[in-house]
Parts: structure tokens; C-alpha cells; sequence
């Protein structure tokens, strides 16, 4: 037997995919993190404009976004199993489900900033507004690239693409959890 | 040295030196005029004198790094260089162009002329003429090194380096777009000086450090370049947007507020992560390089990056304090500790390492070398401590209680006679380096030959 390496020099042996994306997410959720931590300072500075704004937003739909992406997470997971037991043609189909109600999420989503759009909101409507579209905006764009990534690793549907595409995806989903109540729901 | 074209870097990073020499004398001088403001002022006006101090010092950096990658490609690419003479004309052009653009800001013998005058454009001052040249050394040198390293043997190094020297071309470009509006101009500016210093330059650093830590500890080659890849990913992914710091209060949208602000505010952690790899490397390595003076400003370079561009940018990056203290002394701290750490202390480091190597010497008059990195920093954090003591006190009086710029800036003066005083040290620790590095070689350090075979 080898002597273990020392530590250090492979921190992300261990974790699934490869591990560029988990450089990438480590990235994202401090992004993000940074984001609602400027979104909960921004509201300690004004509680009761942001109660006020934050009454105009769409709570049902961003609840159901919220089931949305869970459900479509779940596919992401069937699919990585499907693909290490070497069925690649089936982790393709819940990889396609999975996608498909990434779709889903994006046309709630544009059907949310329409309406509020049409009630006159914009980016410019105040420091709350301005950090929901940004957030909300950002976090949209990741939906986009997830989808294609998916696309992507599901054409090159080997155990490690799948598994790197399926992380970027969950992670895609764990901000929206997060998004979800700080923005919507806290007051 | 094993391939005959790495000398090419010699001719470079000797007109480095001239210009790094240029460059503390105009920084000098510039200290000076703060001080005694009548200094000067009808043969060589501040304004000038400190065109000619930012100047020299992204000329001879630029200078360095093509210096630098003639040295490693061939090394990496295990080949000789496409075109010596091609690379010998590209510094031939770049000399021809850096001392019309010198006659032009001391001289203006073409006022207001669009090719051959003045533009009036902060760090984008040469004209039109010089910008021109600048492009066409680019295109030369781009073509030699891509040239040698698509041939050659592919290494992450190779290829992180050629992805900045790249992006330093393109990013230049924007150099030729000069809008009358003054917010769009500002906005399309940025794009070089921004996107050069906390983007693509990040690479060049990243790569070069990477080269000197593979050939200075022996650590293998697969552990360095998986630390380059988090480097650079976590540098552009921070510093492309981080741009919107320098959107605050130009005339852009008030979001760039909130994206400057985040994604600067993590611009420091491809620096701490050159920090942790330094000295990983260092302490995992297996061998006890000669050079150790090399070794020293590598790590000095780290350090002082993190605490220059990562520590001392942090502290005025969000938009709520920049608000108070932009344009302050603030700024002038975080970019003297900032191109020092980063930029300048990355150059003396690879042409440390290099210089023996290129001479075909052990490595000589380390001690003088190390004693000239002690100086040198030294100086420059006191200047920072200096600086940022100043911006407080400036910040508080200007931006706060609301006084006059000009009363206030009396009430800097001990500041500023102190900025003098670290500035006068810090020309010493150069002049120690320049001796150390050009002067007779003392104290040759004897070792066995196998040290000096590359790593793999």
C-alpha cells in the first residue's frame, strides 16, 4: 500500500463529476450568498419599503417554481442512477424531463416579469426592485445554462458527464430554494 | 536555458529595466511636485510627469511578460521560437513607439493632431500613431507564440499564458473606440485598463508563477496545473463582471452598483488562492532549488498581491464606502501595493529565475537581491500605510465634514512628505536589484547539476 497523500492537493477527490464544476459552484453559491446577504442589508436599511414591494411580487408562482425545480432535480438524480448502471438511453429521457421543467420554470418566470412589467415595475422601481431582477435575473440565466449543459452531457452520456451535468442542475435548484424565501417570503 | 531563442528575453526585459528605472524616477518626481507643487511646473507639469510614471510602468510590465513568455514557451514547447527576428522587430517597433509616445507628452510637437497628437485619455494616452504600432507588435508577437506553441508539445501553462497574452490584444482594441460621450468612453475604457489588470493579466501572473513553482519546488506537473485551472476560472469568474466596480458613478444604470459590488468584493479569492498555492508548493516540494532569491519574490509576490490588489481593493470595492471615498488616497494605496505585489514583484521574480539561466550562471549576488526585495517592499507598504492614512484623513474631511479639496490637501502634507520619504527607499531597493541582477556576479552560489534539470 501507498502512503496516503497529503491532504490538500486533491480537496475534491471524493465528489461526483468533475471537479472544475465544483469550482464553479463553490463560485456560484458565493455569488449568490453575497447577493442575499446584500438583499437582507438592503431591507434592514428600509423594512418598510421592502414590505411594500415585496407585497407586488407573485408568491404562488414562485411556489410553484419552487416544486418546479425540486421535481425536475429529482429527474436529474434518476438520471445519474440510470447512467451508472449503464443505461444511457434512459438517464437521456429523465435528463429530457429534467430539462423540460426547466422550460417550465423559465415560462412562469417570463409570465411573473410580464405581469409585473404590465403593473409598471421595472429595474429602476427602487433598491428592492432592482436587486429582484438582478437575483431573479442571474439565477434565470443559470436555469439557461443548465439546460444546455444537460443538453450537452446527455448527448455524452458517460457516468462522469452526467454526473457533472446533474450537479451544476442541483446546485440551479438549491439557490432557488434559497432565492425563494429571503426574497418572497421574509419580511 | 536549453533552446538558443530564450535570449530573445534577455534584449525584453533589458528595456524593462531601463523603463522600470524611468519609471521610479518619474514616481519620485511626481512625490516631489505633491509636495513642492511649484516644482517644475512650466518645463514638466505634474500632469506629465505622472503620464510618464503610469506609463513607463504598464509599458515595462507589457515589456516583462513578453520577455517572460519568449523565455517559457520554448521551454514548455520544448522548440525553438517561430522567428527570432520577428520577435527582435516587435521590440524594435515597441521601443520606436514608446519613445514617440515619450517625446509626444513632453514635447506635444503636434497639438490636438488625431494621429500625431496628445488624445487626452487617462493610461490611454499615446497617440493615435503609437496605438497603431502597439497593435501591429501585437499581431507579430501573437503570431510567433502561437505559431511556436501550436507546433510544440501542449501544456496548461502554454496555454493559460497564450489565453492572456491573447486577451491583452483584444482587450486593446478598445483603446481605438473614443466616443464624445464622456460615460460611454468611460464605460468601453474600462474594458482595457479593468479587464487588463484584474482579468487577463491575473492569467499571465498565474501561468508565470506556475512555471516558477514547477522548475523551483519539483512538484509535479498534474498538482500545478490543477491549481492554475481553479486560479484562473476563479479570476475571470470574479473579475469580468467585477468591472461594474468601475461603473458606480460614471452615468451607467444603478445596478452595476450591486453587480460591481459582489462580484469585486470576491475578486480576492484567485489572490489568496495564489497565496495558499505558493506556498503549497513550496512547503510539498521535494527540492531545494539555488535560486532562492526567485523563490522569495515569488512568494513576496503572492502576498503582496493579495494584500495590494485583494485586501487594499476590497476595502474601497463596495459601492456604499466607495461612495466617500472615490478618487481619494484610498485609490493611490491600492494601486501602488496592488501593481507592486501583483505585477512588479512577478517580474522580478521570473527575471531572477531567469537571468542565471540565460547567463548560463549559477545563480549570483542573492543576498544583495533579497536584501533589495526587503527594501523594495518595505518601502512600497510603508507608502501604502502612508497613502491609506491619508485617503481616511481625506476622505473624512472632503467627502464628510465637507471641505475644499485644496485645504485639505494641506492638511495631507505630512503624508505626503512621508510618500516622499518611502519613495526615495524604494528607489534605493531598485537600484540594489538592478545592480544585483546587471552588476559584476558575486557570491555564485556552487551546487550540483542536477538541481538545474527541469522538473516533470
Amino acid at each position: 500500500m501507498s502512503p496516503p497523500e497529503p491532504s490538500g492537493a486533491d480537496a475534491f477527490s471524493g465528489l461526483p463529476g468533475n471537479p472544475m464544476m465544483w469550482v464553479l459552484i463553490a463560485s456560484e453559491l458565493l455569488v449568490f450568498g453575497a447577493a442575499l446577504l446584500a438583499f437582507s442589508g438592503a431591507r434592514a436599511f428600509d423594512p418598510a419599503g421592502f414590505a411594500l414591494a415585496q407585497a407586488q411580487l407573485d408568491r404562488f408562482t414562485g411556489l410553484l417554481n419552487v416544486m418546479v425545480l425540486v421535481t425536475s432535480g429529482l429527474f436529474a438524480a434518476l438520471g445519474v442512477a440510470a447512467v451508472r448502471v449503464h443505461k444511457p438511453g434512459v438517464a437521456r429521457l429523465h435528463l429530457a424531463l429534467a430539462s423540460l421543467l426547466g422550460l417550465v420554470f423559465l415560462g412562469f418566470k417570463i409570465a411573473e416579469y410580464r405581469a409585473e412589467f404590465a403593473a409598471g415595475i421595472s429595474f429602476e422601481s427602487g433598491t428592492f426592485f432592482t436587486l429582484y431582477f438582478l437575483i431573479t435575473g442571474f439565477h434565470a440565466l443559470h436555469v439557461v445554462l443548465g439546460i444546455i449543459i444537460l443538453a450537452i452531457v446527455g448527448v455524452f452520456a458517460t457516468p462522469e458527464n452526467v454526473e457533472t451535468g446533474a450537479a451544476f442542475w442541483h446546485m440551479v435548484d438549491l439557490v432557488w430554494l434559497l432565492v425563494f424565501p429571503v426574497v418572497y417570503l421574509i419580511r | 536555458m536549453k533552446y538558443q531563442s530564450q535570449a530573445i528575453a534577455k534584449w525584453y526585459w533589458f528595456v524593462a529595466m531601463a523603463l522600470f528605472a524611468v519609471q521610479v524616477l518619474g514616481g519620485l518626481l511626481a512625490g516631489f511636485i505633491y509636495v513642492q507643487p511649484n516644482f517644475l511646473s512650466e518645463l514638466m507639469p505634474f500632469n506629465i510627469v505622472r503620464m510618464l510614471h503610469s506609463n513607463a510602468l504598464i509599458v515595462w510590465l507589457l515589456l516583462g511578460f513578453f520577455g517572460a513568455a519568449y523565455y517559457i514557451i520554448p521551454e514548455e514547447s520544448e522548440r525553438e521560437i517561430h522567428s527570432p527576428t520577428i520577435a527582435y522587430l516587435q521590440l524594435i517597433l515597441l521601443v520606436a513607439g514608446t519613445l514617440g509616445a515619450v517625446l509626444t507628452y513632453i514635447f506635444d510637437f503636434f497639438p490636438g493632431h488625431w494621429l500625431l497628437g496628445k488624445q487626452g485619455r487617462e493610461f490611454l494616452e499615446q497617440p493615435l500613431w503609437v496605438k497603431l504600432g502597439i497593435i501591429v507588435a501585437a499581431l507579430m508577437f501573437l503570431y510567433n507564440v502561437s505559431i511556436t506553441v501550436l507546433a510544440g508539445r501542449k501544456t496548461a501553462i502554454t496555454n493559460v499564458l497564450l489565453l492572456g497574452l491573447w486577451g491583452i490584444a483584444v482587450f486593446f482594441l478598445f483603446a481605438l473606440y473614443n466616443p464624445n460621450n464622456l460615460a460611454l468612453d468611460k464605460v468601453y475604457w474600462w474594458w482595457v485598463v479593468h479587464l487588463w489588470v484584474e482579468g487577463v493579466w491575473e492569467l499571465v501572473m498565474a501561468s508565470v508563477l506556475a512555471f516558477i513553482m514547477l522548475k523551483l519546488t519539483g512538484v509535479d506537473r498534474e498538482v500545478i496545473e490543477k491549481w492554475l485551472y481553479v486560479i484562473v476560472a476563479t479570476s475571470l469568474f470574479t473579475g469580468v463582471l467585477g468591472t461594474g466596480h468601475h461603473y458606480y458613478w460614471i452615468g451607467a444604470p444603478a445596478y452595476w452598483t450591486w453587480i460591481g459590488s459582489i462580484f469585486s468584493s470576491l475578486e480576492v479569492i484567485p489572490f489568496f488562492g495564489m497565496v495558499v498555492f505558493t506556498f503549497m508548493m513550496v512547503w510539498k516540494g521535494r527540492r531545494n532549488h539555488p535560486n532562492r532569491a526567485a523563490l522569495l519574490w515569488s512568494l513576496g509576490c503572492s502576498v503582496l498581491a493579495f494584500f495590494g490588489a485583494g485586501v487594499w481593493g476590497f476595502l474601497h470595492t463596495l459601492h456604499s464606502i466607495n461612495y466617500y471615498t472615490h478618487g481619494t488616497q484610498v485609490t493611490a494605496a491600492h494601486g501602488h501595493l496592488a501593481f507592486f505585489g501583483a505585477y512588479v514583484a512577478l517580474n522580478i521574480a521570473i527575471m531572477t529565475y531567469a537571468f542565471p539561466q540565460i547567463f548560463k550562471a549559477n545563480p549570483y549576488n542573492q543576498v544583495l537581491n533579497m536584501a533589495s526585495f526587503w527594501v523594495m517592499s518595505s518601502a512600497m507598504a510603508f507608502m501604502t500605510f502612508v497613502l491609506t492614512f491619508a485617503g481616511a484623513v481625506q476622505t473624512h474631511l472632503q467627502r464628510v465634514l465637507g471641505m475644499n479639496y485644496m485645504e485639505v490637501q494641506e492638511q495631507l502634507s505630512l503624508f505626503y512628505w512621508m510618500r516622499f520619504g518611502s519613495g526615495v527607499v524604494l528607489i534605493i531597493g531598485v537600484l540594489m536589484w538592478l545592480y544585483a541582477m546587471l552588476g559584476p556576479r558575486r557570491e555564485v552560489e556552487i551546487a550540483p547539476e542536477s538541481v538545474y534539470s527541469p522538473a516533470e
